[in-house]
């Protein structure tokens, strides 16, 4: 099917884009291993669409995809959460330095 | 010494009033925070004679607050006031404030504007919003308050060491209240006509409060 063959190359770029990534060391080691995991479960899981069948019997869910769509959910939420968390952590960050400047200009008045 | 902090954003049109009117009722340390104004601000507190405290950028009138409270503390301030930038406030009602404040009972005054009759409140307000908030801020503070989204206010120098307001927008004012009770500091309300020359804050910035508490709830 035409959707496989997209979704490939799509994974396909990602993968080459990593490892480009990696070898201009914008990139960690680590990184590099978790990407690379990431784009091979995903070009496995579209060119044989069974296996997530099996591993979704495993996990006690009838069809591959909603194990998908709730893993991706998961992950999401926490994503969500640390991209929060790491937000209101800066804001405090920029108020801090925004009040040590204004602090400083007023005693070389 | 005492100090009148003045938080303002975009206040060109009133500041001027603000600082001449707490001046010419016998208050010379007027500090305006001004939290990165796009106007002329600060020109307009500098020429009415207050000393001015420049934002770079603009961070909620939470931050401006702590700003303020920062160099009170850091001159010696023995009390300080909160007093908003917009000309709500009637500076009469700062020297009471005071004497409640010097009488020793308490160590933080809250301004109330539902404590007499002066103050002309749109009727969304006093049915709606109000009652909403003062709900909220009860389960959130565990204090109950007539009216919790004031901004006048008066500190000791106890009261000022122990409140840091480290809630940038507006839910600083529920934050305060909190602190005053985590740290068992003494307060008293207290009557202050509020004139409304604009609404305030929407049903948005209502919102926007709920989700800052929430968040600094999860997040410390």
């Amino acid at each position: 099917m035409l959707i496989q063959y997209l979704l490939v190359l799509i994974f396909l770029y990602g993968l080459v884009r990593s490892i480009t990534r990696f070898r201009h060391k914008e990139f960690s080691k680590t990184n590099l291993v978790v990407w690379i995991i990431l784009w091979l479960v995903g070009i496995v899981v579209v060119l044989i669409p069974d296996v997530t069948f099996s591993i979704a019997r495993v996990f006690g869910v009838g069809r591959g995809a909603d194990l998908v769509v709730y893993l991706s959910l998961a992950v999401l939420f926490l994503v969500v959460f640390r991209l929060v968390s790491k937000t209101e952590k800066m804001e405090r960050d920029i108020t801090k330095l925004t009040r040590k400047i204004a602090l400083e200009k007023v005693t070389k008045k | 010494m005492l100090f009148i902090i003045v938080p303002a954003y975009n206040e060109e049109k009133n500041i001027g009033r603000v600082v001449s009117g707490l001046f010419e009722h016998g208050y010379n340390n007027v500090v305006v925070v001004d939290d990165g104004s796009d106007d002329g601000t600060s020109e307009t507190a500098k020429g009415a004679g207050a000393e001015v405290i420049i934002h770079p950028v603009n961070r909620g009138q939470g931050a401006a607050l702590q700003t303020g409270q920062d160099y009170a503390i850091r001159e010696g301030a023995e009390i300080v006031v909160h007093f908003d930038g917009d000309g709500q406030f009637n500076p009469e009602d700062i020297a009471p404030a005071i004497e409640l404040i010097n009488s020793g009972d308490c160590d933080v005054v809250l301004g109330s504007k539902l404590l007499d009759g002066r103050s002309k409140i749109p009727w969304t307000k006093r049915r709606i919003i109000i009652p909403l908030a003062r709900f909220l801020n009860h389960i959130f503070t565990g204090v109950k308050l007539s009216d919790v989204h004031n901004g006048f206010r008066v500190l000791n120098r106890l009261a000022l060491e122990k409140i840091e307001i480290t809630n940038s927008g507006m839910a600083h004012n529920t934050e305060i209240v909190r602190k005053i009770r985590e740290h068992g500091l003494k307060f008293k309300e207290h009557p202050v006509e509020v004139t409304y020359y604009k609404y305030g804050q929407g049903a948005r910035g209502g919102l926007q409060i709920v989700f800052d508490l929430l968040i600094s709830k999860i997040i410390k």
